[in-house]
């Protein structure tokens, strides 16, 4: 009995995994930009401004869980990069060093909370890789995940705000925002065995999170979200 | 192979990063554990959730967007206007 998908095959050739592990090329179009910015032309920055300034706000938001917080590093982030634009080499794509710099922001902003979120969760959720749960339910074709579902949704922002911060940021970077292993470890200066690692814990610790959620023993917190 | 040994490279499996050959062990070990099935399918599943997530955030509500670039104007000096 064939119990896998058949998408399941979980190789591919040298040439599609170098190709997956690439970074992005080089937009001409930044470029073109950056270096009038550079000649001072401050309308080219606002062009870049308004072309990242959604991905850069939605990183920080999945990151730090608070509005205020992510608006402030959202700021914070673009004056720096402006400041830093001279600086510019062009080495990773322009998209990447803009994360970098937004992800340092808000690292820092969570070194400077005291308390951690308070988390309202039946079941603790922690993964430490030694065991294989007794029984796992397989939740994978459960209907309400067939379509865009509004709970869901709110169910990953919330998992992922339980995650803590090394984990979090990484899962953010890779699933949520697509960049490669080797940009994320050049981002937060590790290893890509380092990235994946943390990645795999990362997605267990959802998954786990997801588990429990269609169990019915994680229940969303209906309150404010904690800051 | 046993369990164990898949929860450790199944993270490079989902990812389709792995040697093939682990793949075909993986596999072999797939057709008779439906812990392992279960545990591969929701693993997938979950990274799969993710990635459909990033694609509707490409929008910012508008008075962050306004506030960004009034607090860009104000602490750069050649923003000039
Ligand atoms: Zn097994």
């Amino acid at each position: 009995m064939n119990l896998f998908p058949p998408n399941g095959i979980g190789y591919m050739s040298k040439d599609a995994r170098a190709k997956a592990a690439g970074t992005p090329a080089q937009s001409e179009e930044d470029l073109a930009l950056i270096s009038r910015v550079n000649g001072g032309d401050y309308g080219a920055f606002e062009r870049l401004v308004r072309k990242y300034e959604a991905r850069v706000y939605h990183h920080c938001l999945k990151f730090l869980n608070s509005q205020e917080d992510a608006e402030d590093v959202l700021q914070d982030t673009f004056l720096q990069a402006y400041r830093s634009l001279s600086g510019f080499r062009g080495e990773a794509a322009f998209s990447t060093w803009l994360m970098k710099i937004a992800t340092n922001n808000c690292l820092m902003r969570i070194r400077k909370r005291k308390k951690v979120d308070i988390v309202s969760i039946d079941k603790p959720i922690d993964y430490d890789g030694s065991h294989l749960p007794r029984e796992i339910v397989d939740w994978s074709k459960n209907p309400s995940l067939m379509s865009a579902n509004d709970e869901i949704r709110e169910v990953l922002d919330y998992t992922i705000s339980l995650l803590p911060e090394d984990k979090r940021v990484v899962l953010i970077l890779k699933d949520l925002e697509g960049f490669s292993n080797i940009e994320i470890g050049e981002m937060l200066g590790m290893s890509v065995a380092a990235v994946k690692s943390r990645l795999h814990r990362a997605r267990l610790f959802m998954r786990d999170a997801l588990s429990a959620y269609f169990e019915g023993t994680l229940k969303l917190a209906k309150t404010e979200p904690e800051r | 192979m046993n369990c164990l040994d898949i929860l450790e490279k199944i993270g490079d499996y989902v990812d389709k990063e792995l040697d093939p050959t682990l793949c075909v062990e993986i596999e072999k070990h797939l057709e008779d554990c439906d812990p392992c099935v279960a545990f591969v399918n929701t693993l997938k599943k979950t990274v799969e959730l993710f990635n459909r997530a990033k694609i509707s955030e490409n929008s910012i509500p508008e008075p962050v967007s306004s506030k960004l670039r009034g607090f860009l104007k104000e602490n750069i000096s050649t923003a000039g206007e």
